[in-house]
C-alpha cells in the first residue's frame, strides 16, 4: 500500500496528475470508499486492501471530464471496463495515468457475515501480501475465516492477473480461480422453461428498484438512462407489478450485450443480493458460441461481435433455433 | 410476563393469522426481508435486520391511490379502499419502531394521509429486542435502547429458545388474550439479564458514542454552507439504496399509469438521490449530485429536527452502512464534520 501511495505523491508533486483516483480509508474495517486525492495531506487518509472491491473505471467517466491528469488505480478486471470505456469514447485516455494493481481477489463483508460472524470489530489479513486466513475480532468472540472464503462470487471465476492496460504495474496477483466461468449459467440453461422462469421470477422478485446495479456498470454510462425519463410509462421507481420480474434487468442485460465486461459489479452492490451477473454471463457464453471467443475489453481496437457483419456470423435462424 | 418455546413459534403464527393479517421477516433468495406469513414461508427472527425495514407494512414502497374509469363522457373515481382490518407486524426492533414514529409526524399532521392512518390504526406491532446488536447499530445515539423496545404493542425477547412475551398496551394485551392458551407464565428474571448483556454490548459498539453536536434545528446555514459536502459526495453513485433501505425515508412521487379505459394514479418512494426529484414544470431545484446529496443528509439532521422538535429523522439502523454501494453513509457525514471543524461552530 505504501508503495501506491508514494506514488501517487511523487506523480502529484512532479505534475503528471492533478488527482488521484483511489480509495478512501472508512471507519469500519472494511468499508473503505472511492475517493479522489489532491494532495499530499489528503493520501494520509488513502487505503489499499481486500475490501477495495469497487472498479473505480466507472469514476473515470466523471474525472475525464475534469481538467487535467487523474491517476488511477485498477485492478486487473476494472482494466477491461477501463478499455471498453475507451472504445466507446466515454473516458480519455490521455486524462489517465493508469497504475494497475495488484490483487488477490476482494473481498465481500456480506461472504464473511454468512458464516455467522458477526458484530465485527475489525477484520485483519486483508492486504495484499497477507495471510491465507484472515482473522476477525468480533463483540462476541475472535474468529477466523479462510481468505477465499470471504471473496466476492465474481474472483472464484477470475479472468485473469493481467491488466489490459495500465501505464506501470505495482504489486503482484495471485491466482484465485477455482470455478468455472460459464458452470453457474450452464446450472440455469439445465433448467426446465418452467425451473428457469421461477428461479429468475423469485431472484427479481427481490429487486427493490434502487438502480444500484445501473449506477454502478461501467457498460451504463449513458448520459440521461431512459428508465430515468418522466416521459416513460413505466413503474420506473417502483418495484411493482410484473416490470422488474420480467422486464427491468433483461433490458439491461440487452442493452449492455456484446460490451459487458463480466466485471461483476451489479451482483456486488445489489441489497438484495440478485444475481444479476447470470444475465450478462449468458449473453457472453452466447456470444461466444455463435460468433467465436470474444471478451469485451480485452483490447481497444476490435470491433465487438454485435456491431459487426463477418460472413461468418450464425445465421439468425441458428441463433432461434439453439434459443 | 409470557413466553413460549422457539419450536411452537409457527403455531404461534398460525393461530395469529387465523384472524388476522400477519408480517414477519421471511426469507427469500437468500435475503430477509419483511413479507406476509403463510405455512409455506421460511421465517426468520435470527437475522437482526432485515435488508428493508418494516416501513412497507405502514407505507409501502407502491400503492394505487385510485382508478379512474371513463364511459363515454362519464369519469367514473374508485378511491382504494382503505386498510380495514387489523394486522399484526412480528419482530420489528427499537429503530424501525422509531422509523415509524418519524413518518407519523409527516403522514400524521395535517392534512392527514388517510391510506397511512389507517394502517397505523389498524397495526398492531409486535416488538423484539435486539439480540445481538452488530456493529452499524446506533440506535444509543438517537436515545433508543435496543434491550428493551417499549414503543410497541407487545415486546418479545428471544432468550436460550424462549420467546418471551410483554404486553404494553391494550392492543398488545387484547392480542396476547388471543393467543394465551399457546403461551405460559414466565417470570422476568432471564429478560432482565438478557437486556443488561443486550446494553453492554451497545455500549461496545464502536458508533455508540457518536456525537451529535452541532447537528439539529438550528444548523441550516453553517451546515449548508460548509465545504465539506464538496468531497463527501464524491464517492456517491446517485443510485437509491440508502433511501429504500432506510426506515424514515418519506418522500414519495405520484403517477398515472394509463390503463385501458382510465388511468390508474399510485404513488410509489421516490429518492432524492434521482435525477428526477422534485422535478417540476419550472425545472429542478436541485441539478447537481452534491446538492441532492447534501440534501438527503440536511433533511434527515437539521430540517425534519427543525420541523419536528429536535427529532431527528435517523434512527441509527445501519442499514445505509451495510448496504452502500460506495460505502457512504450518514455516520461518515457526521464524522467528516466532527473531524474537519464544521460541527462546533
Amino acid at each position: 500500500m505504501q508503495e501506491l501511495i508514494n506514488k501517487a505523491k511523487e506523480l502529484l508533486a512532479n505534475g503528471t496528475v492533478v488527482r488521484v483516483l483511489g480509495w478512501r480509508a472508512g471507519d469500519l474495517s472494511y468499508n473503505p470508499e472511492p475517493a479522489f486525492f489532491e494532495t499530499e495531506e489528503d493520501l494520509q487518509k488513502f487505503v489499499y486492501d481486500g475490501f477495495c472491491g469497487a472498479n473505480l473505471s466507472k469514476y473515470m467517466i466523471e474525472a475525464s471530464k475534469l481538467d487535467g491528469k487523474t491517476l488511477v488505480f485498477l485492478k486487473p478486471c476494472d482494466t477491461y471496463s477501463f478499455n471498453q470505456l475507451i472504445k466507446e469514447h466515454r473516458v480519455d485516455r490521455e486524462k489517465a495515468y493508469i497504475v494497475g494493481v495488484g490483487c488477490r481477489g476482494k473481498l465481500d463483508i456480506d461472504k464473511i457475515k454468512e458464516q455467522g460472524i458477526k458484530g465485527i470489530e475489525s477484520v485483519e489479513g486483508t492486504e495484499l501480501d497477507g495471510p491465507d486466513t484472515l482473522t476477525i475480532k468480533t463483540l462476541y468472540g475472535d474468529k477466523t475465516c479462510s481468505y477465499a472464503s470471504a471473496m466476492l462470487g465474481r474472483c472464484h471465476v477470475c479472468k485473469g492477473k493481467e491488466h489490459m492496460i495500465a501505464d506501470e504495474i505495482i504489486g503482484e496477483s495471485k491466482d484465485t480461480k477455482d470455478a468455472e466461468r460459464f458452470d453457474a449459467v450452464k446450472a440455469v440453461e439445465a433448467m426446465s422453461p418452467e425451473e428457469r422462469f421461477n428461479f429468475f421470477q423469485k431472484e427479481l422478485r427481490k429487486c427493490i428498484r434502487c438502480n444500484a446495479c445501473r449506477n454502478v456498470c461501467p457498460a451504463c454510462s449513458c448520459r440521461k438512462c431512459v428508465f430515468d425519463s418522466n416521459k416513460f410509462d413505466s413503474a420506473q421507481k417502483a418495484n411493482v407489478d410484473s416490470f422488474e420480474e420480467k422486464m427491468f434487468h433483461v433490458i439491461r442485460a440487452f442493452h449492455v450485450a456484446g460490451r459487458c465486461t463480466d466485471c461483476g459489479e451489479c451482483s456486488r452492490v445489489c441489497p438484495q443480493g440478485i444475481q444479476l451477473h447470470l444475465f450478462n454471463r449468458k449473453f457472453i457464453k452466447d456470444i461466444n458460441e455463435y460468433y467465436g471467443e470474444f471478451q469485451a475489453g480485452a483490447d481497444i481496437e476490435a470491433r465487438g461481435p454485435l456491431t459487426n457483419y463477418t460472413f461468418d456470423d450464425v445465421e439468425p435462424s441458428i441463433v432461434k433455433e439453439r434459443g | 410476563m409470557y413466553k413460549i418455546a422457539k419450536e411452537n413459534l409457527s403455531a404461534l403464527f398460525q393461530k395469529i393469522a387465523g384472524d388476522k393479517e400477519l408480517y414477519l421477516p421471511v426469507k427469500n433468495g437468500g435475503q430477509t426481508n419483511y413479507a406476509a406469513w403463510d405455512e409455506t414461508v421460511e421465517v426468520d427472527i435470527d437475522t437482526l435486520k432485515t435488508v428493508k425495514s418494516a416501513k412497507d407494512a405502514f407505507f409501502p414502497q407502491f400503492e394505487t391511490l385510485y382508478n379512474v374509469k371513463r364511459e363515454g363522457k362519464k369519469l367514473d373515481l374508485q378511491q382504494e379502499a382503505l386498510k380495514d382490518k387489523d394486522f399484526v407486524i412480528f419482530g420489528m426492533k427499537a429503530c424501525d419502531i422509531q422509523g415509524v414514529k418519524v413518518l407519523d409526524n409527516v403522514f400524521l399532521s395535517e392534512p392527514v394521509d388517510t391510506y397511512y392512518a389507517a394502517r397505523r390504526a389498524h397495526g398492531i406491532i409486535v416488538a423484539m429486542a435486539c439480540h445481538e446488536p452488530e456493529e452499524s447499530c446506533f440506535c444509543k445515539v438517537f436515545g433508543l435502547d435496543a434491550a428493551d423496545p417499549s414503543a410497541a404493542d407487545v415486546a418479545t425477547w428471544m432468550v436460550d429458545g424462549e420467546l418471551y412475551w410483554k404486553a404494553l398496551t391494550e392492543k398488545g394485551e387484547a392480542l396476547t388474550a388471543s393467543v394465551k392458551d399457546l403461551l405460559t407464565d414466565a417470570d422476568e428474571a432471564k429478560v432482565e439479564a438478557e437486556k443488561a448483556q443486550i446494553r453492554a454490548i451497545v455500549e461496545k459498539l464502536p458508533y455508540s458514542n457518536l456525537s451529535l453536536e452541532g447537528w439539529g434545528g438550528d444548523a441550516t446555514d453553517v451546515k449548508f454552507k460548509s465545504p465539506v459536502w464538496e468531497t463527501l459526495y464524491k464517492g456517491c453513485l446517485a443510485c437509491g439504496t440508502c433511501t429504500f433501505v432506510c426506515p424514515t425515508c418519506q418522500c414519495y412521487d405520484i403517477k398515472d399509469y394509463t390503463t385501458k379505459d382510465g388511468i390508474q394514479r399510485y404513488r410509489c418512494w421516490d429518492s432524492c438521490m434521482y435525477s428526477d426529484f422534485t422535478l417540476m414544470a419550472g425545472g429542478n431545484n436541485r441539478t447537481s449530485q452534491l446538492q441532492r446529496y447534501r440534501q438527503r443528509f440536511m433533511h434527515k439532521l437539521v430540517y425534519y429536527p427543525a420541523n419536528n422538535n429536535g427529532m431527528y429523522a435517523c434512527v441509527g439502523c445501519g442499514r445505509c452502512v451495510e448496504k452502500c454501494p460506495s460505502s457512504l453513509n450518514i455516520v461518515k457525514v457526521i464524522k467528516a464534520f466532527e473531524n474537519e471543524g464544521g460541527s462546533k461552530a
